[in-house]
């Protein structure tokens, strides 16, 4: 089994993963970070949705060998405090209904507002449509993005 | 066996119901079980302070003896279901510290249990709501009937929780009365203090707490005045909002226990299917392979058994994963390997051709059918469909020397504890459930199968076993809502309204799930949309037709109600288009002037209430129609393409009513741009988790009208992810608009009365837009 090094929240970390194993099972179950989710398996539903070099990527079919180097982020590194922009709009707005994917949207939508601070509906409605939730959240999802987006563009 | 068939279904039957803990508007006894040695054996969190034990569904007695019980030591430790005796179904306390805890029994799947329950016990207590706590009860009798489902927990325990609350404010402010020598009513609880009213002087709850463990439970203590609730009625933040967003909550899979392995399950395809032979060599090569072991098959009637088949046991999940996907087995299909969808389509449909049971009948339809020279006839078909919850099944299951220990995402603790019990031949007593958060239940979790497997496995290897199913497991061994055919047929008078009304269904029964030969749709069932038909035609008829089962069927959020609800509610507006008239307007005179509607005492189920508390108001329904109406802008010009449909049900004590506007392109894709809905469920405890309950019931019911398909061939499921099954996504959901009416009637259901409007008030919204009318489900044109 090789020996991987990569940063998981700012943190060095060398796993002795196996091989072909994806980084959502190196997340949680060598490095116990259980804040990122299975849903599906096979990049189907977003549920598992972590930050890689700042991107938002399906964890479930990463493979954790091909990430050496890698800068990856999970809800737990998000913000050290839970007070990310879209943890305060999440929380505020009472976006979770059973809450797990909740990570997973939050991801996904972290990387959509790095790189686009002010998503307008139609743009958070194509980049957060890869993420499910059988409990409906999504009018709040899209309510909360924009939430976060306001936010961040008070506290610039 | 039967009792978990009952354990569903008297939840739904209002004569048994009303002898269970918590039915409807029940009494309950509050006691102060402070000073009693055994609370340090029985509540997780040790400490001094006022405690307090609520009791409900039993007799006055039956509560005092229960205390007598407990003070002579009977009652330590879990309790089976059914093991006699009562104990506090809730337990309240305040620390010295001022800190309230409350001993929430419900499971959390989203729809705001644990939240809903604290804030009517801190409405009464009159306490400060950042000092509430919710501890998770485990699996125990003791906390009563904690099956979370039939969208019951707040309308069973609203009025406990208010007395527990209430009681425990009563004994702080005598406390305190006490203390400053004045009389009890000059004292009031409020903001977690009690005020002197002649001196302002105060003493916080906290410092009252020692004092009031030491008095008697007041004879008197009145409840608020509705009008004065600052909590209830008032949105409260979900108490795990933060938990969640930081990704600290924890689900079924998330837990860890020292020498925990990992394990995942190659079950037989068909339902009763067994393993004929199997190599596991490439599997036990993979690296963290531990062990695989061979599950037996499971028997009929399937109530809650493992489906059985073969396990990966390993070090870690992939390698679980990899092992099973290294498996050669070859099964033996069973006596359901036949099952085809298209082939039971056609029994279906044939079923409904014939008379079947009569259910409910007023007048004579046959005949009012036989004569009318004008008639209408339409069939309806509803596919199987899966839960889909996000979190699929997983847990954890440690069985040692004295026991089992599970910590399961279950809807059902106490079914769970009774089911891992019986499979491992302890006693009930033996095995601890903890209760996770669940990610997504939708009826799904009710089931322990999953759990039960978890324990097998866990004996098997001698060790913790965390179980974990992919998402083809949960799509392909899912206890499906039941696939359905419906023939609808009305004869019309020269007004345009039905003279006579004759209604077929056939669908394969959840009783099948528990008992052998069952034929077709129970009693039960039919109450949930079918029974409970509000219109008012002289000449009315139901009839349940035969569909035996060849999968496991199971309830799915809002049950029965889905396939009835579209069909009656298709139906009615088919026939107000026949008659040229203005749906909505149809609707109302079929439903007739506002009246409470009395047909219950046929038998079938009044979602287990007594209905001289809670009434089938027809005004009601009117009311929401109307409403909904209103909001969407009935009547009112639309963009070209662009139509509105209407539809309105009333199930688990609550009235919906929802108008959806859409349009179709000429790819025949259909493209919602707004949903209304409008819910009166009596009293509301948390306007927003209400109004997140229609909304995620609205979402639900696009998902299976837009999607939702399970198919069978060769008695296994077709289908296996989101790929296949897919449900709803972001850029599908319209905004949905929601209007909760202002209501101080009894607290109805909230979790899955969103869902039954939404499928027919879509389809006739097609209708309206393009003239072609939906009868089959999922939507396709």
């Amino acid at each position: 089994m090789p020996d991987v090094t990569l940063r998981v929240n700012g943190e060095e970390r060398t796993l002795d993963v196996p091989e072909g194993m994806p980084l959502l099972w190196a997340l949680r179950d060598l490095l116990g970070l259980t804040g990122t989710k299975y849903g599906c398996g096979v990049a189907l539903c977003g549920t598992c949705t972590v930050l890689v070099n700042g991107e938002a990527q399906r964890s479930c079919v990463l493979p954790t060998e091909a990430l050496a180097g890698a800068e990856v982020v999970t809800i737990e590194g998000l913000s050290p405090q839970g007070a990310h922009a879209l943890q305060q709009a999440w929380v505020e707005l009472n976006v979770p209904q059973c809450g797990y994917c909740q990570a997973g949207q939050i991801m996904n939508a972290a990387a959509i507002l790095a790189s686009n601070p002010n998503p307008t509906d139609q743009e958070i409605d194509q980049a957060q449509s890869g993420n499910l939730c059988r409990c409906g959240t999504y009018p709040r999802i899209r309510a909360a993005i924009r939430r976060a987006a306001e936010i961040q563009g008070g506290a610039r | 066996m039967s009792r978990h068939a009952d354990d569903f279904f008297l939840a739904l039957d209002a004569a048994e119901d009303d002898a269970r803990p918590g039915a409807g508007d029940a009494a309950a006894w509050v006691r102060n079980l402070s000073r009693r040695d055994f609370v340090k054996g029985t509540l997780a969190v040790v400490g001094s302070g006022m405690v307090l034990g609520v009791f409900v569904g039993c007799s006055e007695e039956e509560a005092n003896q229960a205390v007598m019980d407990m003070i002579s030591g009977a009652t330590h430790g879990p309790r089976a279901p059914g093991e006699g005796g009562f104990e506090p179904n809730v337990w309240v306390r305040i620390f010295p510290s001022g800190d309230v805890e409350i001993t929430n029994s419900r499971s959390e799947m989203g729809q705001g249990a644990r939240t809903a329950m604290a804030v009517i016990v801190a409405e009464e207590l009159e306490a400060d709501w950042a000092r509430v706590k919710v501890v998770q009860a485990p699996g125990d009798a003791r906390y009563g009937d904690q099956n979370t489902d039939g969208s019951r927990s707040v309308r069973n325990l609203y009025t406990p929780l208010r007395q527990a609350g209430a009681v425990a404010r009563r004994m702080l402010e005598q406390a305190a009365a006490d203390q400053w020598g004045v009389p009890v009513e000059e004292c009031r609880g409020r903001g977690h203090q009690v005020t002197h009213a002649g001196t302002g002087r105060t003493l916080g709850y906290g410092e009252l707490a020692e004092a009031a463990s030491a008095l008697p439970v007041p004879e008197e203590s009145p409840l608020k005045d509705p009008g004065d609730f600052r909590y209830i009625g008032h949105t409260v933040a979900v108490l795990d909002g933060q938990d969640i967003a930081t990704g600290r909550a924890v689900f079924g899979a998330d837990v860890s226990v020292p020498g925990m392995v990992y394990a995942c399950i190659q079950r037989s395809p068909v339902v009763g299917g067994s393993v004929a032979s199997m190599d596991d060599t490439q599997t036990r090569a993979v690296p963290g392979v531990m062990d695989v072991v061979t599950l037996p098959a499971l028997s009929f009637p399937v109530v809650f058994q493992p489906i059985g088949g073969v396990a990966v046991v390993a070090s870690n999940t992939w390698a679980a994963l990899e092992g099973r996907r290294r498996l050669s087995v070859e099964w033996r299909a069973g006596p359901n390997g036949g099952h085809e969808s298209g082939a039971y389509r056609r029994d279906l449909e044939a079923s409904v051709d014939a008379p079947g049971r009569v259910a409910r009948s007023e007048g004579d339809a046959d005949a009012a059918l036989a004569a009318a020279s004008s008639k209408l006839e339409a069939r309806y078909y509803v596919p199987y469909l899966a839960h889909a919850p996000m979190e699929p099944p997983a847990c954890v299951a440690s069985v040692h020397e004295n026991g089992c220990e599970v910590w399961a995402p279950t809807q059902d603790p106490q079914t769970a504890q009774a089911m891992v019990a019986m499979a491992l031949g302890m006693q009930p007593q033996q095995v601890l459930v903890h209760v996770t958060l669940l990610g997504g239940g939708f009826g799904r979790k009710s089931k322990p199968d999953f759990i039960v497997e978890a324990a097998l496995l866990s004996r098997a290897v001698a060790a913790p076993v965390k179980l974990q199913w992919t998402r083809e497991d949960e799509i392909r061994h899912g206890y499906y809502h039941a696939v359905s055919a419906q023939k609808l047929e009305a004869a019309l008078g020269d007004d345009g309204m039905p003279t006579a009304w004759r209604h077929r269904t056939a669908f394969p029964s959840i009783m099948s799930t528990f008992a052998p030969g069952v034929a077709g749709p129970s009693d039960d069932e039919l109450g949930l949309g079918a029974f409970s038909v509000p219109f008012q035609i002289p000449n009315l008829k139901l009839e349940a037709c035969d569909a035996p089962a060849h999968v496991r069927i199971g309830w799915l959020r809002s049950v029965s109600n889905i396939h009835h609800s579209f069909a009656v509610n298709s139906f009615a507006d088919e026939l107000a288009h026949a008659a040229g008239r203005d749906p909505k307007e149809y609707l109302l005179d079929l439903i007739g002037p506002p009246r409470v509607l009395d047909l219950y005492d046929g038998g079938a189920s009044a979602y287990g209430v007594d209905t001289t508390v809670y009434r089938y108001d027809t005004g009601r329904l009117r009311n929401v129609i109307e409403r909904a109406a209103a909001a969407s802008g009935w009547g009112t010009p639309l963009p070209e393409g662009r139509a509105r449909g209407i539809a309105a049900h009333y199930s688990f004590v609550t009235y919906v009513a929802q108008v959806v506007e859409v349009s179709v392109d000429d790819q025949g894709r259909v493209r919602v741009h707004r949903v209304d809905c409008v819910c009166d469920c009596g009293q509301v405890v948390n306007p927003d988790r209400v109004r997140a309950q229609m909304e995620g019931g609205v979402v639900f019911g696009l998902s299976l009208a837009l999607h939702g398909e399970i198919t069978m061939a060769a008695g296994a499921t077709v289908q296996g992810n989101f790929n296949d099954y897919p449900i709803l996504r972001l850029n599908e959901t319209p905004p949905i608009y929601v209007e909760l009416v202002d209501s101080a009637e009894v607290p109805t259901g909230v979790g899955e009365p969103g869902v039954p409007p939404l499928a027919p008030a879509l389809a006739n919204a097609i209708f309206a837009a393009t003239g072609r009318r939906v009868r089959d489900l999922p939507i396709r044109l």
